[in-house]
């Protein structure tokens, strides 16, 4: 148990068929054209810490998340999560309920990742009633309320619409509603890059307390270096669907090896004096 | 002692609605020299595209300006904005897709721009044309690709470049980096601050990074609410923030060279209200660690480069007696 990763993943591709249309292809002599979006790219994340992945926009970071969560197949490579498979090139995908619930995802924006026709309440419940995890009705609804206590919210809140919170507060709506299936593992996809700064420390360190809290082991995704030094133990550098670095957070921040990072590391805007 | 390069004073915008009037920006000053580059920072909402937005005669209607004057070289520009946009003032929004003719060559763009602004001939504005693309990085003998064939930091070059073309004095850039990945950020806001102190062009960069502001600018503005909260030589502010949520903005953003996995990062309680709910006195206050019985009562005034009770007389005298409610 101690040595196996929870998240286990081993030459993951993806291509993406960027050609014209067959018969524009016929017309105009056109060739084949495909994108490697990710290449074999693997990496491994201890049960109960935060694995970032950093990259420019594409990168493959966001490709990466998806296939990790089941949104996006994979051309080969084997995703294994808690020893069990979720995706292998022999076997395809697996859709297995139990394993559903243990990954959730939280996305960048608020604004498009929750149903405006939905009531806070609704949102959260929807992952209790789908997996089945508690069946009667007053205790969905303490269920409800002691999420949204979770990450900060009342349970007033649970009877409006998502409309009427703010940014920030829509991404904690977001993070109650991944947490509401129990889940092991969260694959958080930029979910600070659409929210001020002062709101993003608020998010940056609500997630960190529930890892704290739950145990939860984190696949975190940004651009941002200084976000995932905060946020990582360990840190992957994508450029063009590749791994070019890998290493613990602390080292990899101290001492980068390739020119890549060094390059991201510089280019990120700093000022001298601040509070850590 | 001469005018200074843009001048504005007591700066107030109002949106009317049918039952109440929505103030946006509420007596913002400031001015600025030639050459200069005056960053603004705040969160979503606080007022700082609007700002820019006044200055430049764009603000969408029903909004307009209640109060206050806009002053180029001693000019009086506030009800005539249309007379200086696009030529003694250029502007640089965050998308360059969108500032950008799709159906014309950028050559087209940047010799139409040249010939209305500086009423060169055709020939003329072809050279300049050329100069400026070289300038801002940009192969000339790609002038006659169209926008979309260029990536988002060569778009935004190109964006500069139209900016520049008619000599502009002050340039407004609103968030003009923040499409971009960092490494090209980085080039781009470099070659901006470069090209306009060769030209001695003051610059107004609209920015919610802090860590741009610190990079980037010679003198930083803070705007809270649609308030100024504080103002000052950047290095001076950034080192020593003397408003609350100046220092609470610094401290919540990571800093690469001082965090790391262990930290928690210093919050700012709640977020900044909307337009419809300002708090009374002190729009910071409720959020505010440092808040005293007067900034609930009592808006403070801007002095001194910092617009907070802790500073002023009202402060001083009853910070002392009275006790700290909490």
């Amino acid at each position: 148990m101690a040595d196996r990763p929870y998240l286990d993943v081993t030459g993951l591709s993806r291509h993406f068929d960027i050609s014209d249309p067959f018969l524009a292809r016929v017309v105009s002599g056109g060739r084949k054209r495909v994108l490697t979006a990710v290449d074999d790219v693997s990496f491994s994340i201890a049960k109960g810490q935060t694995y970032a992945l950093v990259g420019e926009s594409g990168s493959g970071k966001s490709t990466i998340a998806r296939m990790i969560v089941g949104l996006e197949r994979p051309d080969s490579g084997r995703i294994l999560i808690d020893g069990q498979t979720a995706f292998d090139e022999a076997g395809g995908q697996a859709q297995d309920d139990h394993l559903r619930q243990k990954l959730q995802m939280v996305f960048q924006s608020p604004y498009s990742s929750l149903n405006p026709r939905w009531r806070v309440g609704d949102i959260l419940m929807e992952p209790i009633k789908a997996f089945g995890l508690i069946s009667e009705r007053g205790a969905q609804r303490r269920r409800v309320d002691e999420l949204l206590e979770q990450v900060g919210l009342s349970s007033p809140d649970a009877a409006r619409f998502p409309h009427e919170f703010s940014g920030g507060q829509r991404q904690r709506i977001s993070i109650a509603r991944a947490l509401a299936s129990n889940p092991q593992f969260i694959v958080c996809d930029e979910p600070t890059s659409a929210l001020d700064v002062s709101v993003q420390a608020q998010v940056l360190n609500l997630l960190k307390q529930l890892q704290r809290d739950l145990q939860l082991t984190y696949l975190f995704i940004s651009h941002d270096m200084a976000v995932v030094r905060v946020m990582a133990h360990r840190i992957g550098v994508l450029k063009d669907g590749r791994l070019v670095e890998e290493n613990e957070a602390g080292k990899l921040i101290e001492s980068p090896q390739q020119p890549y990072t060094r390059m991201l590391m510089e280019s990120t805007p700093r000022f001298a004096g601040g509070v850590g | 002692m001469t005018a200074p390069l843009l001048d504005v004073r007591d700066l107030s915008v109002e949106f009317p609605l049918r039952r109440q009037r929505l103030q946006a920006l509420d007596g913002i000053s400031f001015s600025l020299e030639a050459g200069e580059v005056l960053g603004f920072v705040g969160e979503s909402g606080a007022g700082k595209s609007l700002t820019g937005a006044a200055i430049m005669g764009l603000l969408e209607p029903p909004g307009r300006i209640t109060a206050g004057t806009i002053a180029l070289q001693g000019r009086r520009i506030e009800d005539d904005a249309a007379s200086v946009r696009g030529g003694e003032i250029g502007m640089i929004f965050q998308d360059p897709l969108t500032s950008l003719n799709p159906l014309r060559t950028v050559g087209d763009q940047l010799v139409e721009t040249i010939q209305l602004h500086l009423g060169l001939s055709g020939e003329a504005a072809e050279a300049r044309a050329i100069e400026l693309l070289e300038e801002v990085g940009i192969d000339p003998e790609r002038r006659s690709a169209f926008p979309h064939e260029f990536s988002g930091g060569m778009r935004q070059r190109i964006v500069i470049a139209l900016a520049l073309a008619p000599e502009p004095k002050l340039i407004i850039a609103d968030e003009p980096t923040t499409a971009l990945d960092v490494s090209i950020q980085a080039q781009v806001l470099a070659l901006l601050r470069r090209l306009c102190k060769e030209r001695g062009a003051a610059v107004i960069l609209i920015t919610h990074d802090m860590g741009v502001i610190a990079e980037t600018t010679d003198r930083v503005a803070v705007l809270y609410a649609g308030r100024l909260v504080e103002e000052g030589p950047t290095a001076d502010v950034i080192a020593a923030p003397r408003h609350p949520y100046t220092a609470g903005l610094m401290a919540s953003t990571p800093n690469l060279d001082a965090v790391s996995v262990d930290t928690v990062l210093p919050q700012i309680p709640g977020s900044m209200p909307g337009l419809t709910a300002l708090p009374s006195g002190c729009r910071f206050h409720p959020r505010c660690g440092d808040a005293m019985a007067e900034c609930a009562r009592i808006a403070p005034e801007f002095a001194d480069g910092v617009a907070c009770h802790k500073y002023s007389a009202v402060g001083s005298m009853k910070g002392k007696g009275a006790s700290n409610g909490g």
